[in-house]
């Protein structure tokens, strides 16, 4: 049986009651909205890139402790990471989540995001992790369309 | 609101002698299981039931000994298959009071039901600037397809308002009842909220008018007798997976006068008397609405849920679960943080609830750990939740086989969510 406190650990609490970043970027050049119909989260991902560099990122919307703990770590770390090496952030953090990583995988890289390694435990909880971040990806794109979940 | 000692009648808490909920959960094959190392605690009944040894054993049944086609082959399975598909539509018939047999439509579930009336009824009497009236506290079944229907004639769907907790405003409904209303269609019990509609002054008042109602009883017709000419209502609908029967199986009762005068639903075998290329004449009711070949062993299944049912007896039934809610309610009350959803002074099985800065997902996810299984989101009611101003609730339902101890339980569980939080 897994051990809740593998999901639920403390810097994912913090995140949530504490979200970071979590407010409109006026000065953002990219967004997309992200909604999962199964359980109602809502997120909007703003995000300032500025020569194929990510200068700033935000985000708001409702959603459980999962999807607004990933939101809030998110936008921490993608400031300063280049497109390229966020869309690869992405699929390292998607491979984690989904228990796709090869068990001897170096975490170091996903840095404060190995804590959501909990989550592959609970495969209904998948697309509240990884919402964001899907969002987040749809911004870069440049798409227009909500991103759902399902 | 009424308090939890001025609901319990005197003598209702003491166990009723002639309902042993221990030997009814016996007769429930998949209640015995652990999940998550723990025992089972399943709270998910609005959602669906589930089913006793009775009903799994029909269905085994017919694949068993009687698998065979209905209505057609003159071959003794087929004559076997075909007395017991139809032997439910007399205890149907029975179940609910209905006058005939013939007023008695199997369809896939309550879903299928509401799109058969909105389709063959709706799109023959709704016109550009009339009216269908609902509540604000539908399932998205009982919402979307008459805002299919409204918007293929230009109609115009209209709403009847709730209270704060989360009761149909009678008053309102007068006013929005007019000479545009053309169908009235609303739910008996709320699935997101557990609240018990006043359905026969919903039906009179709607009659006064000359408007015929539909009555969505999904979340009724397993807590509560039912009797279709007693309330007076034009149709009812249910489905079979909420009354401890199996998926696939729905009933939709409608007033022969009506089914009679609307056109079928669905064409293709079985809802014909003779086809040629230039003409089809029907059938007579109630194979009219059942084109194609039906889930039979549902529908054979569904008989033994009925049975069931009736060998329980709703006097029981209705007693143990006011018990459980009542016991529910007050318990959860009493915790830290909790606060219900839904507090109407008639309610039945529904125990709808948030958790002060925890998300219902969240909720679900913990309890979950501990065994316990109920619904989280927005329960297919999102009009419910944007007028309550919340994203979602966490829902324990109850069937008849729930117990107090399983409250306590919910509560364990409900003060680990919040000490994983805090």
């Amino acid at each position: 049986m897994p051990d809740l406190r593998e999901l639920y650990q403390e810097v994912i609490l913090d995140h949530y009651k504490r979200p970071r970043n979590f407010h409109k970027l006026d000065h953002a050049n990219r967004q997309a909205d992200g909604f999962n119909p199964l359980c109602g989260d809502k997120v909007s991902v703003y995000v300032q890139v500025e020569d194929g560099v990510v200068r700033d990122a935000g985000f708001i919307g409702t959603g459980c402790a999962i999807s607004t703990a990933s939101a809030s770590m998110m936008t921490e770390s993608l400031k300063g990471k280049t497109e390229a090496e966020v869309e690869k952030l992405f699929k390292r953090f998607h491979d984690l989540v989904t228990g796709q990583l090869p068990p001897d995988a170096d975490l170091a890289e996903l840095g404060k995001l190995a804590v959501f390694a909990g989550v592959r435990e609970y495969p209904v909880r998948v697309k509240c992790a990884s919402l964001a971040w899907h969002t987040m990806h749809a911004a870069l794109e440049g798409s227009k369309e909500t991103v759902a979940t399902e | 609101m009424k308090s939890i000692s001025e609901v319990l009648a005197p003598g209702i808490r003491e166990k009723t002698p002639s309902f042993d909920v221990q030997r009814i959960r016996r007769d429930f094959p998949i209640l015995g299981q652990s999940v998550h190392g723990k025992p089972l605690v399943y709270l998910d009944n609005a959602a669906t039931t589930q089913k006793p040894q009775t009903v799994i054993d029909a269905l085994i049944g017919f694949y068993t000994t009687d698998c065979s086609n209905i209505h057609r082959g003159v071959h003794l399975l087929s004559e076997r298959a075909t007395k017991a598909y139809e032997d439910t539509r007399i205890k149907v018939k029975r179940f609910i009071n209905a006058p005939s047999e013939r007023e008695v439509i199997f369809v896939r579930g309550t879903t299928e039901a509401i799109n058969l009336v909105a389709q063959s009824y709706g799109r023959t009497h709704v016109a550009a600037g009339d009216e269908v009236l609902i509540s604000a506290m539908e399932h998205h079944s009982n919402i979307v397809p008459w805002q299919m229907l409204c918007e293929e004639k230009n109609a115009r769907l209209r709403i009847v308002p709730m209270n704060d907790r989360g009761e149909f405003l009678m008053e309102e409904y007068e006013k929005l009842l007019g000479p545009r209303t053309r169908i009235v269609a609303v739910t008996q019990v709320s699935n997101a909220l557990g609240t018990v509609n006043p359905v026969h002054q919903i039906v009179k008042l709607a009659h006064e008018h000359g408007v015929p109602v539909l009555i969505d009883g999904a979340q009724a017709i397993q807590h509560m007798r039912i009797d279709v000419q007693e309330l007076g209502c034009d149709f009812y609908v249910f489905s079979g997976h909420k009354m401890y029967g199996p998926t696939g199986i729905g009933v939709l009762y409608g007033k022969e006068r009506l089914l009679e005068a609307m056109p079928p639903y669905q064409g293709g075998g079985d809802m014909i008397t003779s086809v040629t290329f230039e003409k089809t004449i029907f059938t007579k009711l109630p194979h009219k609405f059942e084109a194609g070949t039906p889930n039979i062993a549902a529908g054979i299944g569904l008989g033994a849920a009925v049975d069931y049912l009736e060998a329980a007896g709703f006097e029981n039934i209705v007693a143990h679960e006011h018990d459980v809610l009542a016991y529910g309610t007050e318990v959860l009350s009493s915790l830290a943080g909790v606060t219900i959803i839904g507090t109407a002074k008639e309610k039945t099985s529904v125990l709808s609830f948030v958790v002060n800065g925890i998300h219902p997902h969240d909720v679900g996810t913990i309890l979950d750990q501990e065994g316990i299984a109920i619904r989280t989101g927005h329960h297919c009611a999102q009009p419910v939740m944007d007028f309550f101003k919340i994203p979602a609730t966490a829902r324990a339902s109850l069937g008849m086989y729930n117990t107090r101890e399983e409250i306590d339980a919910l509560a364990a569980g409900i003060r680990k969510v919040t000490e994983v939080f805090n």
